[in-house]
């Protein structure tokens, strides 16, 4: 029999891999960009400037580019990934630490193909596969905003990844099958609104990087585009036609949600959202309306589950009658929820009724969990809803007594599995 | 009948099991340091701790807390013998109207229990919960660091430090039928001598 991995077949495995291996860096290699001196403030248009402002709003930059108690935009927030932890890196114009020395085609090829101005492959956690279709004007807006920050020193922690993650070379892979670079394509079916909600909503306000589930490498599933994902320990609901809100959405009760925080009928921005909501609020209106009204579109029509406000008490009726009987989880109800959920005060000063809130009616028990341990708290220097937490108050046993009692006989659905997993989750969680 | 182990003592109280803690405190046991606010969890005058936990008495029925330990400021110490959380708010002089200080002393008392050397940042957000419309967030803030250094410099000796855990002490199982000024003197029996 003939040996089949010869002498002479190894040596060409060996150099047609080698070939491959040094291809593939070839392609993953990206030339540094030139540093520049970090220009003077004055440089800029003052309406770029205040553009780049709302722009970065909208983007939540800060959110991201901020660590818990830090200067805004100097980096250093953790990211958990299911890959490691990612730290997010110092966005002033410092010029050892931050992107100071960052021309405008820097800062450009950054958002568009995540590369650094070394050259470095960036992390997607950093969402360039949405910021790639920010345009011309609006990414100079954002430069002249980021620029004429205070710069602050501050050097963004080490990653901690795992190998092969930490091989930044790795990522030209990752971007080759799921980066699709270019510039916002208008959908010609539908009117200028509707096109420029969709710019903004996939672009820089990546909506789908929490509302859009993810794949084993971390890429957006395309093929589900908003149909519910995760962030921070909280569920991002799905936000397209499989949509679990009792009461459907449309383009007004978005634009009141998005730019309030708050719908009457809906409820109340919680966890992640709630910056984003804060973040809404200091956009143009015309901005906001034509993001509801993109999302809107995207989530459908969908005849309203309840005919109206005052109808709200028969309904109740009729899903208790079919639930299961849960003593302890209704007296909880009874005496720690219903005077503010069932009472007479409207939102935001009361408690949306919990049939209409999709953390009752959602996919996950993960939300309803941890708004009941933490409650809700306005954003800092803002006014909004609030709710106390029960963290200390209800036990392990009662609390999964009242979930399981609000999911079946207020939210008439059958029960989540894994409650149990998911408050031990929760209460592990750092609760500051 | 429900059992609440408040202070370190067992009482039976006769309220309804959806009474809110703090109804219960203040009429039942008239342990009359927690305050009604708000009645809806928003302003923190309620705050006692269960467990160690600051939690909001207003918003509490009793049925969630057999079994649990109920820390009230009548706990922390007396008047003829307040405990440091007690004095670091006397010496800072932290009250005006004073209706926010139960409060303010008991969150503040969960924060230094769990973590003695909390940050001036630490304490500011753990605080945030509690309201005071007086303005005297300056005071309260002094005094919570003062009375962390009580607990936790050289000159903290046992009975200057936190009250002795509720569990490590006695059950004294009193009935509801005693009076404020009896459970006084038995809770200053059971501190060690200075």
């Amino acid at each position: 029999m003939k040996k089949f991995f010869t002498r002479r077949l190894v040596v060409r495995l060996f150099w047609v891999l080698g070939a491959l291996v040094l291809a593939f860096l070839l392609y993953a290699w990206r030339s540094p960009i030139p540093p520049i001196d970090a220009p003077a403030a004055e440089s800029f248009d003052a309406a770029a400037i205040r553009r780049g402002a709302q722009l970065a709003a909208l983007g939540d930059c800060a959110t991201c580019h901020t660590a818990p108690g830090g200067e805004t935009f100097a980096g250093g927030r953790a990211v958990e990934t299911p890959f490691g932890t990612i730290y997010s890196t110092n966005i002033t114009p410092d010029t050892p630490t931050g992107i100071g020395r960052w021309s405008q085609v820097a800062f450009q090829r950054a958002m568009r193909e995540g590369v650094d101005r070394e050259g470095d492959h960036l992390y997607p956690a950093f969402p360039y596969d949405h910021f790639t279709l920010v345009n011309d004007e609006d990414s100079a807006a954002l430069y002249a905003y980021i620029m004429t920050r205070e710069p602050v020193r501050a050097k963004t922690p080490d990653n901690r990844l795992a190998f092969p993650f930490n091989m930044r070379f790795m990522i030209a892979g990752w971007k080759l099958i799921f980066l699709h670079s270019g510039p916002y394509e208008p959908d010609n079916q539908h009117d200028a609104q509707w096109n420029r909600g969709a710019y903004l909503a996939n672009g820089i306000g990546h909506c789908g990087a929490c509302h859009t589930p993810r794949n084993g490498l971390g890429a957006e599933i395309a093929a589900q585009h908003f149909g519910g994902g995760e962030a921070e320990g909280w569920y991002a609901y799905a936000i397209n036609a499989d949509s679990k809100s009792l009461e459907a959405w449309n383009a007004e009760d978005l634009h009141m949600y998005l730019s309030k925080g708050w719908h009457d009928r809906h409820g109340d921005a919680h966890g992640p959202m709630a910056a984003v909501a804060q973040n809404l609020s200091s956009l143009p209106d015309a901005d906001v309306k034509a993001i509801a009204s993109y999302v809107a579109s995207v989530m459908g029509n969908r005849s309203p589950a309840l005919p109206a406000a005052g109808a709200d008490a028969g309904a109740e009726k009729a899903s208790l009658s079919a639930a299961p009987s849960n003593d302890t989880g209704a007296a909880i109800y009874a005496t720690t929820c219903a005077s503010c959920h069932d009472g007479t005060r409207a939102l935001p000063f009361g408690g949306v009724k919990l049939m209409l809130s999709t953390a009752v009616t959602g996919e996950s028990s993960t939300n309803l969990i941890n708004v009941i341990l933490d409650g809700l708290h306005a954003p800092e220097g803002t006014a909004g809803a609030i709710m106390p937490g029960f963290s200390t108050t209800l036990t392990d046993g009662q609390l999964e007594s009242l979930v399981a009692y609000i999911r079946s006989n207020l939210g008439a659905q059958p029960p989540w599995t894994g409650v149990e997993n998911t408050v031990r989750e929760a209460r592990s969680r750092d609760r500051d | 009948m429900i059992e609440l182990r408040v202070n370190g003592q067992s009482h039976n109280v006769s309220a309804d099991p959806d009474t809110p803690l703090l109804y219960v405190l203040r009429d039942e046991l008239q342990l009359n340091a927690a305050k009604f606010g708000c009645g809806l969890g928003q302003c923190g005058s309620c705050t006692v701790l269960v467990d160690g936990a600051p939690t909001l008495s207003c918003v509490t029925p009793i049925m969630l807390l057999e079994g649990r330990q109920i820390t009230t400021v009548e706990g922390l110490g007396t008047a003829e013998d307040p405990g440091p959380m007690q004095r670091a708010f006397i010496e800072e002089q932290s009250a005006q109207c004073g209706y926010c200080i139960p409060g303010m002393m008991m969150r503040a008392q969960g924060l230094l229990q769990r973590n003695p050397r909390a940050t001036d940042a630490e304490i500011r957000a753990y605080l945030e919960p509690n309201l005071c419309r007086c303005g005297t967030h300056m005071r309260i803030l002094r005094a919570v660091k003062r009375a962390a250094a009580m607990m936790t410099g050289p000159d903290a000796s046992p009975s200057t430090h936190t009250p002795v855990p509720a569990s490590a002490q006695p059950d004294t199982s009193e009935t509801d039928g005693d009076s404020q000024r009896d459970r006084r003197h038995s809770e200053k029996r059971e501190r060690p001598e200075r």
